[in-house]
């Protein structure tokens, strides 16, 4: 854990995910343990740049990994940076989801967008840990189906056992097959899952949170059993920098992961 | 004793007396405990905290006059050195400061090496610090040392501080610190504690360090009459105009999401953060990247932000505050009521720079009455 001052990682490998779009393999060059839990995000800073919040989609190989996308001035750099440069790494920061409490359970995952990094992690985890958890249902949105990261990895979970992979393309004019087109809200009436026995881990943009949640709430499912992964401006990860405040939270700390109940009266409401 | 509602001095009996001939000793004292002594004086028509090379420089017979979106100083009736209740900024720039450089890193030819800054902090006593703005630091103490990533320097300064409190004598137009519960007497935070007569000072110490230097000091027993004296003047500086709802009602604006107040208060608002920098509890900051391409040392660098900001509400590719009327209510739920879910009070102290501060002369006071339906007066 470091605090303000980062640690050094180097870029050990990058892996092509998409367009402006890199999983960066890092090695931290501290020896100490790295504890984290999926859902936490870290600081990762090129000197004379700047710094960015990215989630934590994985550790591989005495690895962190870390998808980036381009979208702005840091994360362009980020994803020009050769192979065995060194970054600055701060973290990890936030909470994750609570994998550990939802054994037991079925396991819903809801996303949308491009590759939702939190998301993928706790699936990685649960297909790993397989014997932990019952039932695993998988949906996800895009816009297009050629959007969809991690191609390989949802054919190889729709080919496992007792795992259900539900797909959605929101503007597509034609259906392809596993993919069905519209909102992936839409999916939820073809889950199967015991909705009194399962966790619903939900990232994406907060008006899909709030689509789901009514269809979660017709299939019975407990609200403290819904949990998301917010997302805001983290420019500190520590609480300190305020851009992240969402009524009694500073998100980057007290989440980004919440229990849908205690963010509730604060979620997709405009201005906040 | 006169007093109003809400508010009673504990003036203590327990105050001494220090001629004003002698506050240069307790100047003296502050320097000789191997302090750097910050106190107010007049820079560019304005009371600022500043280096004190010795108490000439005080404001003698200064005092402001403050309304919505005005500040102006002039020459007070009484030849004090405290007489003015504040200025443009409470003493956070020295604790949490404008520009931070939270780390450093360098080029070398192993790689990139990260290192901390290093700390310009050191022991230094501030004279003249009002109730108001102890309150605020008590609550930046709460945000920067005791959350669980304590800010090092910020931290680092808070430790090494001695305060020398002023009692206010009077009340500019803006002040509301009785609303808020924070003045304008101090009673905690302090060192020592001063009221200012027409010829010298009551004094009072707290603690082991403020009794150890007011044992220095050229001290008589207050008389009866002065400590009235302390306690009319601390009674006609409760007198305020304005004032804020209690902490339960301000929480109910969180009841008034969609209020049409706020787009009128945007019609006005200017969104130049001028309110953010002046208010001494508010704590927002960025980050920037300050390349060195000359020394390969790149610096990060902490600098103050504001809510009002374009870029504050910025996720790649969207603002989630694009409206100013967004950003003011922000500012203000945040500040009046979700703080108090976070801090345990709100994070309006009553010092009123805001108002005076304010370039369009809106009153948060009095927009935060009428969003309320409740008028005080």
């Amino acid at each position: 854990m470091t605090d303000f001052v980062p640690m050094t990682a180097r870029l050990v490998a990058k892996t092509a995910e998409g367009d402006r779009l890199d999983t960066l393999h890092l090695k931290l060059n501290s020896d100490q343990p790295f504890g984290f839990e999926f859902g936490q995000f870290n600081m990762l800073a090129i000197p004379g740049i700047g710094e960015i919040p990215i989630s934590i989609m994985g550790w591989q190989d005495d690895c962190l990994l870390h998808t980036v996308r381009g979208v702005g001035r840091v994360s362009d750099a980020m994803l020009a940076l050769p192979e065995g440069s060194t970054l600055g790494l701060r973290g990890p920061f936030g909470n994750g989801w609570p994998l550990a409490r939802f054994e037991g359970r079925d396991l819903v995952f809801i996303t949308a967008g491009l590759g939702c990094a939190p998301v993928v992690a706790a699936i990685n985890h649960a297909v790993t840990h397989r014997n932990r958890y019952r039932r695993i249902v998988i949906l996800q949105g895009v816009k297009h189906h050629q959007d969809l990261l991690w191609q390989a990895k949802y054919d190889a979970w729709r080919d496992m056992g007792d795992c259900q992979v539900l797909l959605a393309a929101s503007e597509e004019q034609k259906r392809k097959y596993h993919w069905r087109l519209g909102m992936v809200t839409e999916l939820l009436a073809f889950a199967e899952f015991d909705p009194s026995h399962c966790a619903v881990m939900i990232c994406g943009p907060e008006i899909m949170m709030l689509s789901a949640i009514p269809y979660l709430k017709q299939r019975q499912v407990a609200d403290g059993d819904i949990y998301l992964s917010m997302e805001r401006n983290f420019q500190c990860g520590q609480g300190l920098c305020g851009h992240c405040q969402l009524g009694p939270y500073f998100v980057c700390r007290d989440g980004p992961v919440f229990c849908y109940p205690d963010v509730k009266p604060w979620l997709g409401v405009k201005g906040f | 004793m006169p007093s109003r509602p809400g508010y009673s001095s504990t003036v203590a009996m327990d105050k001494v007396y220090l001629p004003r001939g002698s506050l240069g000793e307790l100047y003296q004292a502050l320097v000789d405990e191997g302090y750097e002594v910050i106190g107010p004086q007049e820079q560019q028509d304005a009371i600022v905290f500043a280096p004190l090379s010795g108490i000439e420089q005080l404001p003698w017979g200064r005092q402001e006059f403050t309304a919505p979106g005005q500040y102006r100083l002039d020459n007070a009736s009484e030849q004090r050195a405290f007489h003015w209740n504040t200025g443009p900024q409470s003493f956070k720039p020295w604790l949490f400061k404008p520009q931070q450089v939270m780390w450093l890193g360098q080029e070398t030819d192993d790689g990139i090496v990260f290192k901390a800054p290093v700390s310009d902090a050191k022991p230094r006593a501030f004279i003249g610090v009002r109730s108001c703005d102890i309150a605020a630091l008590y609550l930046q103490d709460q945000h920067f040392m005791h959350g669980p990533h304590p800010d090092p320097w910020y931290s680092e300064q808070r430790r090494q501080l001695c305060i020398v409190a002023v009692n206010c004598s009077r009340a500019a137009d803006t002040c509301f610190c009785v609303s808020t519960g924070d003045g304008p007497e101090a009673t905690y935070g302090y060192d020592l504690l001063l009221d200012e007569l027409d010829d010298g000072y009551l004094v009072q110490a707290k603690g082991e360090r403020g009794n150890r230097i007011l044992a220095t000091l050229p001290t008589q027993g207050a008389t009866p009459l002065q400590q009235r004296h302390a306690e009319e003047q601390l009674a006609r500086a409760a007198r305020q105009s304005r004032q804020m709802p209690d902490a339960d009602t301000l929480k109910s604006l969180v009841e008034h999401l969609s209020d049409e107040q706020w787009l009128r208060i945007a019609e006005r608002c200017l969104a130049c953060g001028n309110c953010t920098s002046v208010c001494p509890t508010c704590f927002c900051s960025k980050q920037e990247a300050e390349q060195d391409l000359v020394s390969g040392e790149h610096q990060q660098v902490r600098v103050w932000d504001s809510c009002f900001s374009e870029q504050h509400g910025h996720i790649a590719g969207k603002n989630i505050r694009g409206e100013v009327s967004q950003r003011y209510r922000q500012w203000v739920l945040h500040k009046l009521a979700t703080w108090q879910d976070q801090y345990q009070r709100s994070g309006c102290v009553g010092c009123g720079r805001c108002i005076s501060w304010c370039p369009a002369a809106i009153d948060l006071v009095e927009e935060v009455n009428l969003m309320l339906g409740s008028r005080h007066d």
